[in-house]
């Protein structure tokens, strides 16, 4: 590992970065290390690129670190990472894509994450996205939570990365939620879809999902959801962007209720940083820019 | 020194504030009263710069400050609390106070601070400056965010709205303390009589002009000679 690298890493970790018990780091499409211990393992997978990932039942809160770094120009990879989840397990996992790519050819990378989590789970899913140079990603998360589950997934792009096109479904089976959490910045001349297709097939399933955006310059973003209540259950969205320059945000919301006793919800905002939040930024010694800087890190913290 | 000449402000053709002339001298405590709709906001934030006046003059230490921003009048020493607080998102009392005391102070140091002014927030310094705080407690972060930047000129735009009668006990002290120690003005927009008490002025606003100044008993007098104060405008 160089120092690229590293920095990559850093950049995908979280703030307050936790050592991971288990680590499978992919760089250039191969794998550059890994570690596992007797209550997790991680294969390759035989006919596509990716690793399988299993979790022990009854697992206590361990640490995954599944990060991707991309260094080289013109590479296009394809990954696929299944996770199995074991029942009553309590697991954060840490995935991302750093891309360093000083090279005039694009970097691709396609993550598709799939999550079969068993009943009784805790799981937290954290990934973030970082590029420097010419990088598009497409990730895809799939979710399938069994009964009596807590998920959190948490997502950030800031930045640096000119077309993400992220796909996110889910199923979510009886008493089990699922809170998504999305951050997206989107600058220049950089566009990012979102695509949430949540089904809410469990008795007192829930979903929260909240998606917050800033599109800056001439970027460009769509937001899509689609949360079916195909029994009692309770679903919320949440899309909130502020606007700027040039910037356009499109959210297309649908919920879709299929039982009598599905509760949806959803909220949508678009517009550009409020005047109030800046005056009052600004009563307080701020200029205009570093008052402005200062909500937008707020809204997306 | 602070003083608004020939100050008017007209706004979608009608007079908000017409011909103010009125000088706050230093060490000051000055209460602005009046009816709803009278300017009183209006006045105050042509002093913060929030509001442009139509015509007129605002005068800081001999100084004409009437084109300056916001940011530049913060930064000279005047502050301002909102009648109404601004909620944010993502924005933490802990953060706003931090931009307040305009250094990197921890949660301990910023609440300390604020008790000294009867003002303890410990309870909600990690919460967010949005809906879900109660009126008083966002009214109450809003005077903690001026009384930590130890103003020059200190503006309170109807501070006790919303303030629980205890805690009301409490503002009274503070501003009493503030009146003592303060070599600055300060500028209280109130009808509350516990703050009229310790004004070393108050002006009476009334239909965008100054009616009266005076102490105390003189303004209430003039309450109650002059009806129209209390029938307000939307008694036809
Ligand atoms: N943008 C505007 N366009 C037209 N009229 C306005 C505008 N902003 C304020 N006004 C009017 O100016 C008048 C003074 O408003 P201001 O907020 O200064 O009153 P106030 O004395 O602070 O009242 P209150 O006691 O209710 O807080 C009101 O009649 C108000 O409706
Ligand atoms: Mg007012």
């Amino acid at each position: 590992m160089n120092n690229i690298d590293n920095e990559l890493l850093k950049n995908i970790s979280d703030d307050n970065y936790v050592k991971p018990d288990v680590l499978n780091i992919r760089k250039n499409g191969e794998v550059l290390e890994r570690k596992i211990n007797e209550d997790i393992n991680i294969i390759n997978k035989k006919d596509l690129s990716g690793i399988d990932v299993f979790v022990k039942e009854r697992t206590s809160l361990a640490v995954l670190q599944i990060p991707v770094i991309i260094t080289m120009g013109g590479l296009k990879d394809t990954v696929y990472n299944d996770f199995n989840i074991g029942d009553n397990s309590n697991v954060i996992i840490f995935a991302g894509c750093g891309i360093h790519n000083k090279d005039s050819h694009k970097s691709v990378h396609n993550g598709i994450h799939r999550f079969n989590i068993g009943k009784g789970c805790k799981v937290k899913y954290i990934e973030k996205h970082y590029c420097e140079g010419i990088g598009d990603i497409n990730p895809t998360t799939e979710i399938y939570l069994d009964d009596n589950c807590k998920m959190e997934m948490e997502t950030v792009q800031i930045k640096g990365i000119n077309y993400a096109n992220r796909k996110t479904k889910a199923v979510i089976g009886n008493n089990s939620s699922l809170i998504i959490n999305e951050k997206i910045m989107t600058e220049k001349e950089e566009y990012a879809k979102t695509d949430f297709l949540v089904n809410l097939k469990g008795e007192n399933s829930s979903v929260h999902v909240v998606s917050r955006s800033v599109a800056i310059d001439n970027s460009n973003q769509e937001f899509i959801s689609n949360v079916e209540g195909n029994n009692k259950c309770y679903g919320h969205v949440e899309c909130d962007s502020i606007i700027k320059d040039k910037g356009n945000v499109k959210a297309i919301p649908m919920i879709n209720a299929k039982h009598v006793e599905a509760n949806l919800i959803h909220e949508a905002s678009i517009g550009k940083i409020a005047g109030e939040q800046l005056i009052k930024l600004m009563t307080l010694g701020l200029n205009e820019k570093e008052a402005e800087t200062e909500i937008i890190n707020g809204f997306l913290k | 020194m602070l003083e608004l000449r020939n100050i008017s402000l007209i706004k979608d053709n009608k007079v908000i504030l017409n011909d103010i002339n009125i000088i706050f001298s230093n060490d000051k405590f000055v209460v602005i009263t009046g009816p709803n709709g009278s300017g009183k906001s209006s006045l105050v934030k042509i002093i913060m710069g929030i509001e442009k006046p139509s015509s007129g003059k605002v005068i800081l230490d001999g100084k004409d400050i009437t084109n300056m921003s916001i940011d530049e009048r913060a930064n000279i020493g005047i502050s301002f609390a909102f009648q109404n607080p601004v909620k944010f998102k993502g924005i933490t009392v802990y953060d706003l106070l931090k931009l307040s005391l305009n250094k990197d102070v921890c949660k301990r140091e910023c609440c300390d601070t604020l008790s000294e002014v009867g003002l303890c927030i410990k309870d909600y310094v990690d919460r967010e400056v949005n809906g879900t705080l109660s009126g008083g407690e966002l009214k109450r972060i809003e005077i903690a965010t001026v009384m930590a930047r130890n103003p020059k000129i200190a503006i309170f735009d109807e501070p006790e709205a919303g303030i629980d009668l205890w805690s009301f006990q409490r503002l009274t002290s503070v501003f009493n303390a503030l009146r003592k120690q303060s070599k600055g003005i300060t500028i209280v927009i109130s009808h509350q009589e516990k703050i009229l008490d310790i004004a070393d002025e108050v002006v009476l606003l009334q239909n965008g002009i100054i009616e009266k100044i005076g102490n105390k008993e003189e303004i209430i007098n003039s309450i109650f000679v002059d009806k129209t104060c209390c029938l307000g405008d939307n008694n036809e």
